[in-house]
């Protein structure tokens, strides 16, 4: 019975659903002819205005800060307006009042979207002010839209252009640390995919096709106080004397970290227009002789001999000395003297006298140890390595003149380097920009001729020394003058470079100061009278601002009682 | 026979459920991106201040901006050298 009843019932069951999925494929033919025909209109309009796009997420390019903390370089966001030419150009009465807000020719617009009428995208104008951003907003016109970028700004502007450089329009780094630090500060603008509708509102999020990565911040070694000190005395410098051009670099004897680096001229980072002569960072990319700021290295060099010592006689009479033909002078007939004397008054013919003792190899060792024709490593763009040539292919007077500084050439980072290392005991360490590289130092002379160099180099701000104008107040300094003569295609021209190159304070030094001043023009030239001044006062700042404890108070000095040191007197 | 029926209710009901589920889960998701995108907003509004104050912070704490209103408007200047005491550590 059974057995009959499920025989029979799948046959009645099978015309029954034969006819459910007749009935069905009738309805959705019936339901196409009505979409395609009847309803076509509309809901091609529906297509048309909803879009599946992928649109780039902007995201921030990193912050670059100086060591403590102070923004150098922001990017804050700004509108900027594109439009889709085929939907303005729709309606072409908009375009005047939308010419009128951002202050720019009707007529020219249009003719630019007229243009590119094939396109659906089109730079109006990009990074707005604000204000003007809210201008076009509150238009509300069809086809325009307002697209959020970024916009660097510096807010030291002139002060630390040099160092840090400028991005493009499309904030890739140009310039500086802006350029050898892009990738870093860059990150990856995200995409996603979204659904938009004919008025260009996302209707949804379809998915994030990659998350934005924000640009990593750069923590610079500068110390904007003493960038900014140092950048407002060098202008004044430069425009007081005429020059040329000029350079300060301020280095930390115990790290190798830049703490100033300026120049003149300069230019304003956050407005287009520049001038490729402002552009260069001098410090790092300009090379030139350094006259007698060379002088503590052929001492040291001697003075590693074993056959010289800082009381070692030299007779600098008459002022003058005679090297294959080629006659070298001092300003002034000094007589006997001895090695210490030399650095104090700066002699060319004791320094001629000391360099001709010496193994050409030796002395180029010297050199090359302290970092002299080799690039210092910083990794800033366009460094300059400098030029000492090797001393298979000296002759005897240009290694005479190697001693007081000719003949090689040098960047004013690379004297900031050495001298840091007279400073520190003979320990040098590459000079670095960025906060947190490791500077293992490298021990390139014996401890004790590095002492010996750095007490002669104390005698230069001395009583009868060259470098009385870069006294600091209540501290020893430690200094060299240089004024060296620029060589010319006709020769040593009568135009100069006045150079000062120390530190301080003696007792246990803290900061290098390198001061260069280029071809000044108001007839003083000397290195101690132009150049020492700009020392001591950037000094005198930096002592203070870097709560460097006084070596050499005269004053008042108390101890201190009360761990407790408030309330006045 | 009386199985066939449970098993039918209960893919059915479970059929109506997991659609009613689709639909709320479609509708939280948009409410969600809504959400996600004016937080977003407030966000990019928020580091967009952050980062204006940053400037205006950096300006006014310009070391000649303070400079000079030390000298010029409270008279302020370095002390002489008589007026400093120097205090040594014990």
């Amino acid at each position: 019975m059974s057995k009959v009843e499920t025989h029979v019932a799948p046959v009645s069951r099978l015309y029954g659903f034969l006819a459910m999925f007749l009935l069905c494929s009738v309805a959705l033919v019936a339901r196409a002819v009505n979409l395609q025909i009847v309803d076509t209109d509309f809901l091609q309009d529906q297509g048309e205005a909803r879009y599946l796009r992928e649109v780039v997420v902007p995201t921030r390019r990193g912050n670059i800060l100086d060591r403590n903390g102070e923004p150098l370089a922001v990017s804050t966001p700004v509108d900027s307006v594109w439009v889709n030419p085929k939907m303005l150009l729709q309606s072409p009465e908009d375009i005047a009042p939308l010419a009128q807000v951002l202050g720019v020719d009707a007529d020219e617009i249009e003719r630019r979207l007229t243009q590119r009428s094939a396109r659906e995208f089109v730079w109006l104008r990009r990074r707005l002010h604000p204000d003007v951003a809210a201008q076009v907003k509150s238009l509300k016109l069809h086809g325009v839209f307002l697209q959020k970028e970024y916009r660097r700004f510096y807010p030291a502007g002139e002060v630390t252009s040099h160092v840090i450089g400028f991005t493009n329009i499309d904030d890739v780094g140009q310039e500086g640390l802006e350029l050898a630090y892009n990738a870093w500060l860059q990150g990856k603008p995200g995409l996603k995919r979204i659904i938009r509708d004919r008025l260009g509102r996302t209707v949804e999020n379809v998915e994030m096709v990659r998350e934005a990565e924000p640009g990593h911040d750069l923590s610079l070694t500068i110390d904007r106080r003493l960038q900014y000190l140092a950048y407002r005395e060098l202008k004044r410098t430069v425009l007081k004397h005429g020059a040329r051009s000029g350079s300060v670099v301020l280095l930390d004897v115990k790290t190798g970290e830049v703490l100033a680096m300026v120049n003149q001229p300069s230019y304003n980072p956050n407005h287009a227009s520049m001038d490729s002569e402002g552009l260069r960072n001098r410090a790092i990319t300009d090379v030139f002789e350094p006259g007698s700021v060379m002088k503590p290295f052929v001492v040291a060099s001697a003075l590693e001999t074993g056959r010289w010592t800082p009381t070692t006689p030299i007779d600098s009479s008459p002022g003058y000395i005679n090297v294959s033909g080629h006659t070298i002078k001092d300003t002034h007939n000094y007589g006997p003297i001895d090695v210490t004397r030399l650095i104090t008054k700066s002699s060319n013919v004791a320094a001629t006298k000391i360099a001709l003792d010496l193994e050409p190899e030796h002395m180029w060792d010297t050199y090359d140890r302290f970092g002299f024709g080799d690039v210092t490593g910083t990794g800033f763009p366009g460094e300059s390595a400098g030029v000492l040539r090797n001393y298979r292919r000296w002759r005897r007077v240009e290694q005479a003149t190697l001693s007081y500084g000719y003949g090689i050439s040098v960047t004013a980072l690379q004297l900031a380097e050495a001298f840091a290392a007279l400073a520190d005991e003979g320990r040098l360490r590459r000079p670095s920009l960025i906060m947190g590289a490791t500077n293992p130092p490298a021990s390139i002379l014996d401890p004790e001729i590095a002492r010996q160099v750095a007490a002669m180099l104390e005698t230069v701000t001395g009583p009868e020394g060259t470098g009385k104008n870069a006294r600091v107040a209540n501290y020893r300094v430690s200094g060299k003058t240089g004024t060296s003569r620029k060589a010319s295609a006709s020769g040593y021209a009568s135009r100069y470079i006045a150079s000062f190159a120390g530190f301080a304070p003696s007792s246990d030094p803290r900061v290098v100061g390198i001061v260069i001043i280029n071809d000044p023009s108001g007839g003083q030239y000397y290195g101690g009278v132009v150049a020492g001044p700009l020392f001591s006062q950037v000094m005198t700042g930096a002592m203070r601002l870097l709560n460097i404890p006084p070596d050499n108070f005269e004053g008042m000095v108390a101890q201190s009682t009360e761990p407790d040191l408030g309330g006045g007197d | 026979m009386n199985a066939r029926l449970i098993i039918l209710l209960i893919t059915l009901t479970a059929v109506v459920g997991s659609t009613l589920g689709v639909v709320y889960a479609r509708h939280e998701s948009r409410r969600a991106a809504v959400q996600l995108g004016l937080l977003e907003d407030q966000r990019d509004e928020i580091i967009a201040e952050w980062s204006r104050l940053q400037l205006e912070q950096a300006w006014l704490a310009d070391a000649g901006n303070i400079e000079s209103k030390a000298r010029d408007q409270l008279g302020m200047e370095l002390p002489e050298k008589s007026l400093i005491l120097v205090v040594e550590k014990p």
